[in-house]
């Protein structure tokens, strides 16, 4: 009877879990974009300083006429493990923007930016940003490469934990970008839709947003879309991400300490164990 | 905690301190002088983990308040300030997040534990109800923790766990209600989420005390499931479990400083990286993945009242565990039937927080429904029965018989 139950319970688990495997993929209509290289990824993994500058001119030649970046000022572009600008080349940035503000008398009057303020919206307030955009707000840049993904599915996000696998939204950013293509014969696409082979449900409200030559590029890279949508998917992961090197380099550091302790640890522990055992 | 005190200071300070508030002897006799069983394994190290990631979440959580705002205009922003601006800002957050998970990690490994070795068992069934209800408040404390980011998922996960209770016939509506504080999840409700928040883990951390209370009354369990008997059964607590524990902890560490330095955000969903958003909802919603497998029971029935019985009934039935399970063999390691309907249990566990992630369509809907009846099975039909009629294996005559074998 033993050996029955035993033979009956490990049949069920097996049964239960190729059903499992023949389950249909899930209902989302997604294409996983390509895994692109990057420098940040990775346990040592750092931003190329020339790629996020190539990304912000072109967020600030293309990007920002829609699209928002609140959280960041303009002294960020300054900071550590960031674009790498000069305190004075981050003046020079800021001082470019008109912000909003008041004077001595309590006048509204549009002043010149300074290091510690935010990057100002394009429009004055959501309604506006709606009305300009056909009735969806561009969605602000700030955490953009971090509020993208991608299913993995199983088994793929399993190993993603071991490997490090954390750019899905910048892969994401970059698949978009290029994702622009006519859309098949039997498509019905909404007015004002865009096709777009890796937004979920291929309809978005965004028009194809860069054109290959259209941001110049001052270090020769190639003024490719492939290169464009590469620059300005890195950019945005360190908009995201501002503290990513800092807190890989930490990590590292915290590792070491503690694979040294836990070897200690052991040994100690195997020392005063030894006498019972 | 264990008996009179043997503790005998030398210093006459601490003689005279000894005579007025006895805290040394305390301290002695519960964690130095306590004898621990001398087979206990490394998964007996989480309990000590626990504690300690009690300790990491308070003392990051109380860092973070300072810098958070619990207003709807302002909590998103506020919390992106910590990871911009707050000096490591970035990362006291990603260890509070990745520690909650870290922390129901560890205690689903201390729950599993004490399933397989009867941990629950006389004479420690108060021991394991204060067990369930430490759970209870972790699980609201990091649900209304997850809700203060005030991302979409925070946003959408507070609507869809608040509404849960206006399926209770009758006042379901006014209770709801009341929980958010209006007639839909806004400001009010944020703030007492904040309030709460801050208040539960002391709440927490004073039921931990009594669990830990019960457990040096009644004595640890052991992987053989015997009471010890002799001396040659136990060590002192430290250095032996000191140690042990300490290992354990030094293990566990590292694997979370793998996510917090390495894939903070791979427990979370990207989602919550986008302001919470009344006006649109998300493609999907999930709960944080220690709750799926709950989410899965509740979606896989039909019925709303139902499926929110049989949610809180599958946490409420873990405080009747003592009196389900009617086998007088303790430990799963002389159990022989026990443990292979302890892993089907395990293996139901997982799948059902696999289907918690999957649309409640189809396939996964049966099978969401298969698991969910397994879960409930396994207390009310397999435990009982199992104590009448399986066959267990003859019991060692002692502890250190079972660690040395019969040269002992």
């Amino acid at each position: 009877m033993n050996m029955n139950m035993q033979r009956m319970i490990f049949a069920l688990a097996l049964a239960g879990s190729l059903v499992a495997i023949a389950a249909p993929a899930s209902a989302e209509d997604q294409v996983s974009p390509p895994r692109q290289k990057w420098s940040f990824a990775g346990p040592f993994g750092k931003f190329d300083e020339a790629q996020l500058q190539r990304g912000y001119k072109i967020y600030r030649e293309v990007c920002s006429n829609c699209h928002s970046m609140e959280m960041l000022t303009f002294g960020n572009l300054a900071d550590a493990g960031g674009p790498g600008f000069s305190e004075g080349q981050a003046e020079a940035v800021a001082s470019e923007y008109k912000i909003k503000d008041l004077d001595g008398n309590g006048e509204p009057t549009d002043r010149p930016g300074r290091l510690a303020d935010h990057f100002p919206s394009p429009f004055a307030n959501e309604l506006a940003a709606k009305a300009a955009n056909g009735g969806t707000a561009p969605p602000d840049m700030s955490t953009l490469a971090k509020a993208r993904s991608y299913s993995r599915g199983f088994p793929w996000f399993v190993f993603d934990a071991f490997t490090q696998y954390q750019e899905q939204g910048p892969d994401y950013i970059a698949a978009i970008l290029n994702g622009y293509v006519d859309p098949p014969k039997d498509f019905k696409l909404p007015e004002g839709g865009h096709y777009n082979e890796y937004f979920p449900g291929h309809t978005i409200a965004m028009p194809p947003p860069l054109q290959a030559g259209q941001v110049t590029f001052d270090d020769g890279s190639p003024q490719t879309m492939q290169q464009y949508s590469k620059d300005v998917a890195a950019f945005l992961m360190w908009a995201a991400e501002p503290k990513l090197v800092q807190r890989k380099r930490t990590g590292f550091q915290v590792m070491i300490f503690l694979i040294v302790l836990t070897g200690l640890l052991y040994f100690t522990k195997k020392k005063v164990w030894s006498a019972v055992h | 905690m264990s008996g009179p005190s043997t503790y005998q200071p030398t210093n006459r300070a601490m003689q005279w301190f000894e005579k007025r508030l006895p805290i040394g002897g305390l301290i002695h006799s519960s964690f130095v002088a306590y004898p621990t069983p001398r087979n206990l394994n490394y998964w007996w190290t989480f309990g000590g983990i626990l504690s300690f990631m009690l300790g990491v979440q308070i003392i990051t959580g109380v860092v973070l308040a300072m810098h958070y705002t619990p207003h709807i205009d302002l909590a998103f922003k506020s919390v992106e300030a910590i990871m911009r601006d707050v000096n490591y800002g970035w990362l006291l957050r990603y260890l509070h997040a990745n520690g909650a998970a870290m922390f129901f990690l560890a205690v689903y490994i201390h729950m599993f534990r004490g399933l397989y070795y009867g941990s629950y068992k006389e004479p420690r069934e108060v021991l394991w109800i204060l067990g369930v209800i430490i759970y209870l408040l972790m699980m609201a404390t990091g649900f209304m923790g997850y809700v203060l980011v005030w991302g979409q998922m925070s946003f959408w996960a507070a609507t869809v766990i608040t509404n849960l209770f206006s399926a209770i016939p009758g006042v379901g509506d006014t209770i709801v209600t009341w929980l958010w504080g209006g007639y839909a999840v806004g400001n009010p409700t944020l703030n007492r989420f904040y309030s709460l928040h801050y208040l539960l883990p002391f709440v927490i951390a004073g039921v931990v005390v009594l669990h830990v209370w019960a457990l040096h009354v009644a004595g640890q369990n052991n992987p053989t499931g015997i009471d010890p008997k002799s001396d040659k059964d136990t060590v002192p607590f430290t250095p032996y479990a000191t140690m042990k524990d300490a290992f354990g902890l030094a293990c566990f560490l590292i694997f979370f400083a793998w996510f917090v330095f390495y894939i903070p955000n791979y427990l979370g969903h990207a989602d919550n990286y986008i302001p919470a958003n009344p006006a649109v909802t998300p493609p999907e919603i999930v709960p944080e993945w220690y709750y799926l497998p709950f989410y899965a029971i509740l979606r896989s029935i039909p019925n709303k009242l139902l499926g929110v019985c049989a949610l809180f009934g599958s946490i409420g039935i873990l405080a009747f565990l003592p009196w389900l399970d009617t086998s007088r063999v303790k430990s799963g390691r002389y159990r022989p039937l026990f443990r292979q309907f302890f892993w089907l249990f395990v293996i139901a566990c997982v799948g059902l927080g696999w289907l918690g992630t999957k649309q409640p369509e189809g396939i996964y809907v049966i099978l969401a429904r298969i698991l969910t009846f397994y879960y409930f099975a396994f207390f009310l039909i397999v435990l009982p029965l199992l104590g009448i009629f399986e066959k267990t294996k003859p019991l060692p005559n002692s502890i250190s018989e079972s660690v040395l074998g019969a040269k002992a």
